[in-house]
């Protein structure tokens, strides 16, 4: 029995969402005595043999060719994978997110394995987290999600997969999405465990209201297919790194399959983001407008974060859209979260839960923020900002 | 152009959830009801291309009799006809619910309607969040499908939709008809104006009733996620302004690491 589990990355290793759904599809194969396989789309480099073409035409049930990859023996330099998987080393969150976590392309020089065209990094990562199988699908060029979906699709049918999971990002969303649609399956999205309790039945506990409200349900299908929410609980470390196998698998695609593909990338402006912030200073209603921001940005500045706000505030208008902490805005996962003047409407706290330290300023000792914050200053953030603003900068004139 | 907007009832949910004693809803009884905020923004680019482009925007929406408010409240931002799919008390699940809209968006085609040249939906409701009616309705229709969208633009050949991932802007180029679903911030909805809300007072709502089907993923209770209720420490007196708790928020913030 196979679990298939879609795995994001780039050149610097595995997507961080990735390891989330990759412990729980270990948790959904264990459950059946089954094994995992990491499916990988390759999509880049035309100048790959291969990559960008259309399906060859060897259709036959085993398009599947078997190319021995293991990263030990085929990464470039033979050092990529060191050090990803030291025994009982936790290979989750320990790294940031984006960061080569093995030091293998530490400026974007991404060294590929020369027969998978999969970087590196991400064999290393694999390997890390206990993945022994790994597919490298090829879907034409660029990102189209209707083409990862039936390579999915069929891939699951070329090696009789029991389910499909992938981290609940918009790609992996957007793809399983397809893939239930294609084959006429229930997907459940932002599933934080799962377990096979006979084939076909599962038994699954899934986010409402973006984590805010749990379900548990079961999932009757031939193929269960489950997106698995960033926030399900530490990413847990397998037991040991094994070298991962890697298979080249061609699906056939149709012309529709192919007509809605990413066709520009551009780079955003550069920042702090807020989605990696390690300081955020959040306002909502109580800073009282667009003019009261300053302090906010003041002391954000002084602290090496940024800004946040609340849904009330953009739809007001107060500040862009970018900036919403929430349920329908970005999700935070600071060390520390200064919230002023919100009352903690669990649009927001949906957006802030992975925050390490929360310190509440309010005025109303009953707001629901209080009773989900670790430290609260019940006061006015019109004179208690000014006054630690103040205090940071006498104490490191002072220092 | 013509654009069909699928909406979604949504309870008003503040500062807590609460779930009804028997863990199958949520409790209603003191919340009001909104349309998925997402799909509020989805209505509102719809009204805005036909400010530009001409057209009509019709609002769909899968929901209880009182569904018709919503519809309502979308007509008062100025979307143009209402079509209400109305359902009875069981929960419909992501892959019904396609079903019954495609089979609205193609009864319409039928009956002599123009078809939608552009089909937009929310990217996830703010309830249950299956992230996938849209990509199962574009499905349906045989029709080019993107989700998550931040940006949408007119092109010579149909639409231009760009989104954010992983730190880089994506964009795809689709012909029309398509099917989009959107996010929020990419507009930012208008109050309805007093005459908006009169006229959807008085406006018509289409109602058909679609036939429920079960589906392979069965909801079996809600519950709350056990996060220990924080009580947490005040600093300062917790009285006046506030100012006297900074010497401590500094102390805090000292001890956290977090000071230059």
């Amino acid at each position: 029995m196979t679990v298939l589990c879609l795995v994001e990355y780039d050149g610097a290793g595995m997507a961080d969402p990735s390891r989330h759904a990759l412990t729980l599809a270990r948790d959904l194969a264990e459950s059946a005595g089954g094994e995992v396989a990491a499916v990988l789309f390759t999509t880049g480099g035309a100048d790959r043999p291969g990559a960008g073409s259309p399906a060859p035409d060897n259709a036959g049930p085993d398009r599947a060719a078997p190319e021995d990859a293991s990263p030990d023996g085929a990464a470039p330099d033979g050092a990529a994978p060191d050090g990803a998987a030291p025994d009982g080393a936790a290979p989750d969150g320990a790294a940031p997110d984006g960061a080569a976590p093995d030091g293998a392309a530490p400026d974007g020089a991404d060294p590929e394995d020369a027969a998978t065209g999969l970087p590196s990094a991400v064999l290393g990562d694999l390997a890390a987290c206990g993945v022994a199988r790994a597919w490298a699908v090829r879907a034409g060029t660029g990102y189209a999600p209707a083409a990862w979906a039936r390579g999915l699709a069929e891939l699951a049918v070329t090696c009789a997969a029991a389910a499909v999971v992938a981290a609940a990002t918009d790609r992996g969303s957007e793809v399983l999405a397809h893939l239930g649609a294609i084959t006429g399956q229930p997907v459940a999205a932002n599933a934080v465990s799962a377990r096979f309790v006979s084939p076909g039945l599962c038994e699954l506990t899934r986010h409402r209201w973006a984590g805010s409200l749990l379900e548990d349900a079961t999932l009757e299908a031939s193929l269960a297919i489950a997106t698995v929410a960033a926030d399900a609980g530490p990413a847990r470390p397998a037991e040991k790194g094994a070298d991962v196998a890697v298979q080249a698998f061609c699906p056939e695609l149709a012309d529709a399959d192919l007509r809605v593909r990413a066709v520009e990338s551009a780079e955003p402006a550069a920042g702090v983001s807020l989605a990696t912030a390690r300081v955020v200073v959040g306002g909502g209603r109580g800073v009282g407008g667009p003019e009261g921001f300053g302090v906010l940005e003041e002391l954000a500045a002084l602290l090496g974060g940024t800004v946040g706000v609340s849904r009330v505030v953009t739809s007001q208008g107060w500040r862009p859209h970018r900036q919403q902490v929430g349920q329908t805005g970005t999700k935070i996962a600071p060390e520390l979260y200064l919230a002023c003047g919100i009352s903690g409407a669990i649009q927001h706290m949906a957006g802030c839960q992975g925050a390490r330290h929360l310190v509440a300023v309010n005025t109303d000792p009953d707001a629901p923020i209080i009773a989900r914050a670790d430290y609260a200053v019940i006061g006015d953030l019109a004179q208690v900002l000014p006054a630690l603003v103040a205090a940071i900068r006498a104490r490191g004139a002072a220092g | 152009m013509e654009i069909g907007v699928c909406v979604k009832r949504v309870p008003q949910v503040g500062g807590r959830v609460v779930v009804t004693p028997d863990g199958q809803d949520v409790d209603t009884r003191m919340s009001g009801f909104a349309v998925s905020p997402h799909e509020e923004c989805a209505v509102e680019e719809a009204v805005q291309l036909t400010e530009r482009e001409g057209g009509r925007v019709t609002v769909l929406t899968l929901g209880p009799p009182q569904a018709a408010q919503q519809l309502r409240d979308m007509l008062a931002l100025g979307a143009h006809q209402a079509l209400l799919l109305e359902t009875d008390e069981r929960e419909w699940g992501p892959i019904a619910t396609a079903a019954a809209i495609a089979d609205a968006v193609t009864n319409r085609a039928a009956a002599g309607e123009p078809g939608f040249d552009l089909l937009l939906f929310g990217n996830e409701s703010a309830d249950t969040g299956g992230y996938q009616v849209a990509v199962r309705v574009a499905h349906a229709l045989g029709l080019p499908c993107v989700t998550g969208i931040k940006a949408l633009a007119r092109t010579p050949g149909g639409i231009r939709a760009s989104r954010e991932y992983r730190g880089t802007q994506e964009s795809y180029d689709l012909p029309l008809p398509a099917v989009v679903s959107v996010k929020e911030g990419i507009n930012l909805p208008r109050y309805p104006s007093l005459p908006g809300r009169l006229r959807a007072k008085r406006a018509p709502v289409q109602v058909t009733t679609p036939q429920w089907q079960p589906e392979g993923l069965r909801k079996e209770r809600l519950r709350l996620p056990s996060q220990a209720r924080k009580q947490a420490e005040i600093l300062g007196t917790g009285t006046g302004t506030g100012v006297d708790a900074v010497p401590a928020l500094v102390a805090l913030l000292d001890k956290l690491g977090m000071l230059p």
